[in-house]
């Protein structure tokens, strides 16, 4: 299984995220900002930092790169897409998923390991972990408040698109307390909190991250078998 | 030079952090009278021949605001 891992000017994650996706056991490939060839990649990591500087707003600019327009129409037609950080950010730019992603409410960066809860495992990227299960991975952004409007928030809960919320305190003043939404098929995650931190025992609080790419492994793997 | 100037602002129902940060600073000046700050962009797009009002409107509608937070206005100016 090939995951690419798409490096724009001012990603900082992306060589996390393809060491998470290689110890999870996928084939990586990098992927180029202004090159709009997949490369026969299944799945797409978009990972964190600040895109094109975070001019305008994050994730704004990236959302018109070259490869964007290929994976946002892979993303329509059903590939996993998990964006991290700035790759949320850049998914909600981009239409795939719903709401926006503004300023921390106290104004402050935050750089902390996080507990969160699992919500909803129904989907490419989570369907690893159990519904409430809780994990503890890194969390590190200055513009992670999630905002939408409350209708489109109840229908979030609703349709349980909403992944993933903080517990044990809310680190940006995300509205609901959520840290992750995805798409209403489920093949797109956006997350802020840093999975690919917390892949091995030295460098991470915990292994929690690895069930992300272990997730969309083993969807890939059961594609075309009925559930 | 044709010029159009496009004013982002954050809808009214979304936070303003930014704006709440300033406005908690106004006592430090002494004024103690304002009720609240918001804080926006202005974007000043100058086009080589005419203005195109329409292609504008594009510019601002796909790029320069997020239309899911932010509200924005358009005008032509005479530029200096």
């Amino acid at each position: 299984m090939k995951i690419g891992v798409v490096t724009f000017p001012g990603s900082l994650d992306d060589g996390d995220a393809a060491r998470a996706a290689r110890i999870a056991g996928a084939e990586v490939v990098r992927l180029w900002h202004a090159d709009p060839d997949l490369h026969g990649v299944d799945a797409v990591v978009l990972p964190g930092g600040f895109s094109y500087g975070d001019y305008l707003r994050c994730g704004a600019i990236a959302r018109f790169a070259p490869v964007m327009e290929t994976i946002s129409a892979a993303a329509r037609d059903g590939m996993p897409v998990m964006g991290i950080c700035n790759g949320f950010q850049i998914l909600c730019e981009a239409h795939l998923l719903p709401g926006a992603l503004t300023r921390n409410q106290h104004l402050h960066f935050r750089n902390r390991d996080q507990w969160l809860r699992i919500e909803n495992s129904d989907t490419a990227w989570t369907n690893h972990f159990t519904p409430g299960q809780e994990i503890l991975i890194p969390v590190k952004n200055g513009e992670g408040c999630y905002v939408a409007d409350q209708r489109t928030l109840d229908e979030l809960e609703a349709n349980g698109q909403i992944v993933a919320r903080y517990i044990q305190g809310n680190p940006n003043g995300s509205t609901r307390d959520i840290a992750a939404v995805r798409n209403t098929a489920g093949n797109v995650l956006g997350i802020m909190p840093h999975p690919e931190h917390a892949v091995e025992a030295l460098t991470g609080p915990s292994l929690d991250g690895l069930g992300f790419f272990s997730s969309v492994l083993k969807h890939l793997a059961g594609v075309g078998v009925p559930a | 030079m044709a010029r159009v100037v496009v004013d982002v602002m954050l809808k009214p129902e979304i936070l303003d952090p930014q704006g709440q940060a300033v406005a908690n600073a106004l006592p430090r000046l002494g004024v103690n009278d304002v009720a609240s700050v918001r804080i926006g962009r202005r974007v000043e797009i100058d086009f080589a021949g005419e203005v195109d009002l329409e292609r504008a409107r594009e510019i601002a509608d796909k790029l320069l605001a997020n239309p899911v937070i932010e509200d924005y206005e358009i005008r032509v100016v005479e530029a200096v």
